[in-house]
């Protein structure tokens, strides 16, 4: 590490970044998915590893969900460490049969004789007005099966280093990046090589109410809390960072500290982390409550196309304010 | 290794035991299956032995299986020791995958056995996988993927023979036509019934083996291996074959008339092979008595394991959901 002064990336290329690294690092890794070479990855995370690494390594897919992640899991369970890139976790449900019937049973199934260390990039979450096949949110659905490894990197310290993390997983592991933080831009922070993808963190430290948030809504979430904290109100801001295995004890010790608690999920209300959360909650910290606990969650309708129909249909800053002020000073 | 058979004495008793074998280990299932010792399903592969033991005969210890959920057959022609699939069968701890995966999910690292697979048709991206992990390791192998003739309605057939072919992958994909998926007679699932036409829309090279015959399998494996070690090119081979029992036990077999079943018996591989040995004096019947004995008590030595093991215990149940390392 040099000691200049930081400079700020893009998520974008923090993620590349840590695909570089892993390529550079072990050569039983390589890339595979649909237009991740020549084109250069439709979020353009990929661009120009095709040049340095070559062909075999920077495998360009056909369109084949099903058969290039399933590709992916024979390759994981004898050597190989695939990362696979799928466009939008809208597709990924083309490859939904293999995820969850072929690389999530197999090591169990074998009785341990397998593992499948495969590694599933895709991006997710709302914004970008490409209404609703290309929008959802479906990360809560992967966390609802045992096996899975999920990651929602948010900042882009984790955009840096939780794929180098799940790389070392012995088990399929899906990191979902947010459509709308590719673009951001941040500082990797100074010394840190290295993420842990088993707790939560706290990115904003508070006494009032927990906002708990993942991916694509910490940065509304933070926002909303710098408002909140205008109005005198002290809100903690915990990033989830993975849905599964969820971090519990995180939860409920935020929970325990401030008695307050809004959970903010994009993806839709029913049947949804937000609700595993809420009842995770309940199970553990019914007694620590002051307040009925709430969520700010995606509408439940298809994206809709038009921009004033789809920021109405996703959790915003407002929204979240108007939900943390209401449970602290009930009006 | 060359693609001729070589029909020497000791081979021909050979192939004739391992078809011998799997129709005695199979109908000892039955047996436990309805003295309740064996559950969930059960699905024989009686009258297509002749496939995997023919198949097998073309491959060395390097290569890799990828098989279906009627793998008894394709297991035991590979060696994957009898004692430890009747354990599996009985959900017991000394099986072949302690008694998590059941008859439909023999697994066995040792043999490169990668899995019975239980959803028809999800068995075929894993052999592109397991191809191209030993392409990339420089490994000279032939990954073998069976799969019966209704995957090949799955789009993951398709997109699985396009693959195999643009990359080069070197596949033996062998599609088991027994000629119904479940209670669906092929010319009621295929718009085109010639399988090998249907290989050669992704430019795949392939046959048509008559499944009943083992010596023609063994043939036709031997020069479809040949042919993928020498161009690293996928091959296609379609085994017509037959089963004479119902799809699982759950059957009643509504779909097809009992002249038709009988008819194919008596073209049945182990009777037609065990026939032409006999008829032709290349075997003598003590030698035929002496493969049966042997078996059988290979089989009540196979339930003797299976039935001492112990079971997993319960407080193990949650152990290989998420696995604590890489097994190698």
């Amino acid at each position: 590490m040099s000691e200049s002064a930081p400079l700020a990336i893009t998520y974008r290329e923090a993620c590349k970044q840590a695909l570089r690294q892993a390529l550079v690092e072990d050569s039983r890794v390589f890339l595979m998915g649909e237009d991740i070479g020549r084109y250069g990855g439709c979020y353009a995370v990929t661009k120009g590893l095709l040049e340095e690494f070559g062909d075999e390594r920077i495998r360009d897919a056909p369109l084949s969900e099903s058969a290039f992640v399933g590709a992916g899991i024979g390759a994981a369970m004898t050597g190989m460490r695939p990362i696979i890139e799928i466009m939008t976790v809208n597709f990924s449900l083309l490859a939904l049969d293999q995820i969850v019937n072929s690389a999530v049973t197999i090591p169990y199934m074998s009785g341990g004789q397998f593992a499948v260390p495969l590694v599933i990039r895709m991006a997710t979450g709302g914004g970008r007005r490409v209404a609703a096949q290309h929008s959802h949110s479906l990360e809560g659905w992967y966390a609802h099966i045992p096996g899975l490894r999920v990651l929602t990197p948010a900042t882009i310290d984790d955009a840096r280093y939780m794929l180098l993390a799940a790389l070392v997983e012995p088990n399929p592991t899906l990191i979902f990046e947010h459509v709308m933080l590719y673009n951001m831009e941040g500082v990797l922070t100074p010394g840190v090589t290295s993420v842990d993808i088993d707790h939560a963190a706290i990115r904003r430290p508070g006494r009032d109410v927990s906002l708990i948030t993942y991916g694509g809504g910490l940065f509304k979430t933070l926002d909303a809390a710098e408002t909140l904290a205008k109005e005198g109100i002290e809100a903690e801001v915990l990033d989830l960072r993975t849905l599964r295995p969820l971090d519990s004890d995180a939860i409920l010790a935020s929970v325990s500290k401030t008695r307050r608690c809004v959970i903010i999920d994009e993806a839709w209300r029913s049947g949804s982390i937000s609700a595993e959360i809420g009842m995770r909650i309940v199970e553990g910290a019914f007694f620590e409550l002051d307040a009925p606990l709430r969520r700010v969650c995606g509408r439940e309708v298809p994206m809709p196309y038009a921009a004033h129909l789809e920021d109405a249909c996703l959790p915003q800053r407002d929204a979240i304010v108007a939900a943390a002020r209401d449970l602290v000073r009930p009006t | 290794m060359t693609e001729k058979v070589h029909l020497d004495h000791a081979h021909l008793l050979r192939i004739l035991e391992a078809m011998i074998r799997i129709r005695r280990f199979e109908a000892k299932c039955v047996e436990l299956y309805q003295a309740q010792k064996i559950l969930g399903f059960l699905h024989l592969y009686d009258g297509e032995e002749a496939v995997s033991v023919g198949i097998m005969e073309a491959l060395t210890p390097q290569d890799s299986i990828i098989a279906t959920y009627r793998e008894h057959g394709q297991a035991l022609a590979r060696g994957v020791d009898a004692g430890c699939l009747m354990a599996e069968m009985m959900g017991k701890l000394n099986g072949c995958c302690r008694g998590r995966g059941g008859s439909m999910h023999f697994f066995d690292r040792a043999h490169r056995f990668y899995g019975g697979n239980a959803i028809v048709g999800g068995g075929l991206p894993l052999a592109l996988g397991v191809a191209l992990s030993d392409e990339l390791s420089k490994r000279a192998a032939v990954t073998a993927c069976f799969f019966g003739e209704g995957a090949v309605d799955e789009g993951e057939f398709h997109e699985t023979l396009n693959l195999a072919k643009l990359w080069r992958l070197p596949i033996l994909f062998v599609c088991e036509n027994n000629l119904y998926s479940m209670g669906t007679a092929v010319e009621r699932a295929e718009a085109d019934t010639d399988f090998v036409h249907k290989a050669s829309g992704y430019r795949i090279e392939g046959e048509r083996v008559d499944g009943m015959d083992v010596v023609a399998v063994e043939s036709a494996a031997r020069r479809a291996v040949e042919r993928v070690r020498a161009t690293s090119d996928p091959y296609f081979l379609e085994c017509r074959t037959y089963r004479f029992r119902a799809h699982s036990m759950f059957d009643a077999q509504l779909y097809r008339s009992k002249e038709e079943i009988e008819a194919w018996r008596k073209k049945g591989p182990i009777l037609r092979f065990q026939g032409w040995l006999e008829s032709n004096h290349l075997i003598r019947p003590e030698e035929v008595q002496a493969i049966e004995t042997k078996v059988e008590a290979e089989i009540a030595a196979a339930v003797v394991f299976a039935e001492a093991g112990a079971l997993e215990s319960v407080a193990e149940v949650e152990r290989f959901v998420t696995m604590t390392e890489i097994p190698t």
